[in-house]
């Protein structure tokens, strides 16, 4: 690998990183529970929740380590953690 | 699966490195979110700096500067000095983010410099009261009794034998006009108070503190949980000061006992394995009490 000079890095270069692999339990919605209040968009750690289309949120599994917060502290329940299957 | 365009790329990009439900991760994005894309950030070594910039990739949508442990404060004033130098004082917000062994152990002299001379930067500590990244080592900021590699427990240690220093009280001596602490379990009142910090005309300084799930040991998910506990028991009180005025505190509906807190972590699991122990959850409820009175905390 060649340095450049001053250690310059270019921006939101992790994207390349997928950190999908490191998760052993998933986050699942039942959106027929959700109020679309969007804790789980804002308390992720990997930035990787978004909101889709309908106002419905969405995961982006490549980058989801499955911590768990978003399933913890969602209020209606509607996250659930389940076994990751490979 | 979302598709983003790069316009709704988040400030703080994902796949970088900190661990399942990092405290970190989750500060810097409020932190970022309430500033905006409008500014340079100036970040030490630690956590925050090892996780999010691995060479040759870097989480970072905005300006960054990564510098020594012992220097950021001395780097955002001169930042700052450049900007107004170049006659573009005031076009771009200079923050530093940092961790707390940057801020109360190595970094403070340059901290209480930039403070003196009244730069006009914002500084934030995000605290996770221990050395994270480099396998949890005691710093001033770990609480009293707290277990560390450093400072292990034993036949003659209850863990760290000192007491947490209290640094936004240092920054309010040193005339700073807004120092505020917060949580990252109260993601709005981050935001809130790091939009103000960066609003206010001089040095600012804001302390998040951050449960670690690594260091302080917890399981992942409970991130959010620890944090909400340390303030419901009265541990960590939520305030602001302006001016050198206590102008906000967090009332806090129902007290807990300390006990509802420590129980869940392994660095205190010695607390209640040993004899020694339940004297030192009394002196810690003291040390809860004594806040709740201070601060007038309870509604």
């Amino acid at each position: 690998m060649r340095l450049c000079i001053g250690g310059i890095v270019e921006p939101g270069t992790t994207l390349a990183n997928k950190t999908g692999g490191w998760r052993s339990f998933k986050p699942e919605y039942h959106y027929e529970r959700c109020t679309k209040c969007g804790l789980c968009e804002l308390l992720c750690p990997e930035s990787c929740v978004a909101r889709g289309d309908e106002g419905y949120y969405e995961i982006d599994y490549d980058y989801c380590k499955g911590c768990g917060i978003c399933a913890h502290e969602c209020p209606t329940g509607t996250i659930e953690m389940v076994l990751e299957v490979k | 699966m979302n598709q983003r365009s790069p316009k709704t790329q988040p400030l703080f990009a994902p796949g970088h490195r900190g661990c399942a439900g990092c405290c970190n991760a989750m500060a810097v994005k409020f932190i970022l979110r309430a500033i905006g894309s409008d500014c340079i950030v100036a970040t030490p070594t630690g956590c925050t700096e090892v996780f999010s910039t691995p060479y040759p990739e870097s989480a970072w949508n905005v300006p960054w500067i990564h510098s020594l442990f012992d220097n950021i404060a001395a780097v955002s004033s001169g930042i700052e000095s450049a900007l107004k130098a170049l006659g573009r004082e005031g076009e771009t917000k200079v923050v530093t983010i940092a961790g707390d062994g940057a801020t109360v152990d190595i970094g403070l002299q340059a901290l209480s410099g930039a403070f003196e001379r009244g730069h006009n930067i914002t500084y934030i500590c995000i605290d996770n009261e221990a050395y994270m990244n480099t396998g949890v080592q005691r710093s001033s900021g770990t609480p009293y009794a707290a277990s560390t590699t450093t400072s292990p427990p034993g036949k003659r240690s209850i863990g760290n034998p000192l007491g947490k220093k209290n640094v936004p009280e240092i920054m309010v001596a040193h005339g700073s006009p807004y120092v505020a602490t917060t949580s990252v379990a109260y993601p709005k009142d981050v935001m809130r108070k790091v939009k103000k910090a960066v609003e206010t005309r001089g040095p600012t300084y804001v302390h998040i503190q951050a449960p670690c799930t690594t260091g302080w040991g917890f399981d992942t998910h409970l991130t959010v949980e620890i944090g909400k506990l340390a303030v419901k028991t009265g541990l960590w009180p939520l305030l602001e000061i302006t001016n050198g005025e206590i102008t906000g505190v967090h009332r806090i509906r129902k007290k807990l006992p300390v006990e509802e807190y420590l129980r869940r972590q392994r660095r205190y699991r010695h607390l209640f394995t040993t004899p020694e122990g339940e004297e030192v959850i009394r002196e810690l409820q003291e040390i809860a009490d004594r806040n709740a009175e201070h601060y007038e905390l309870e509604l």
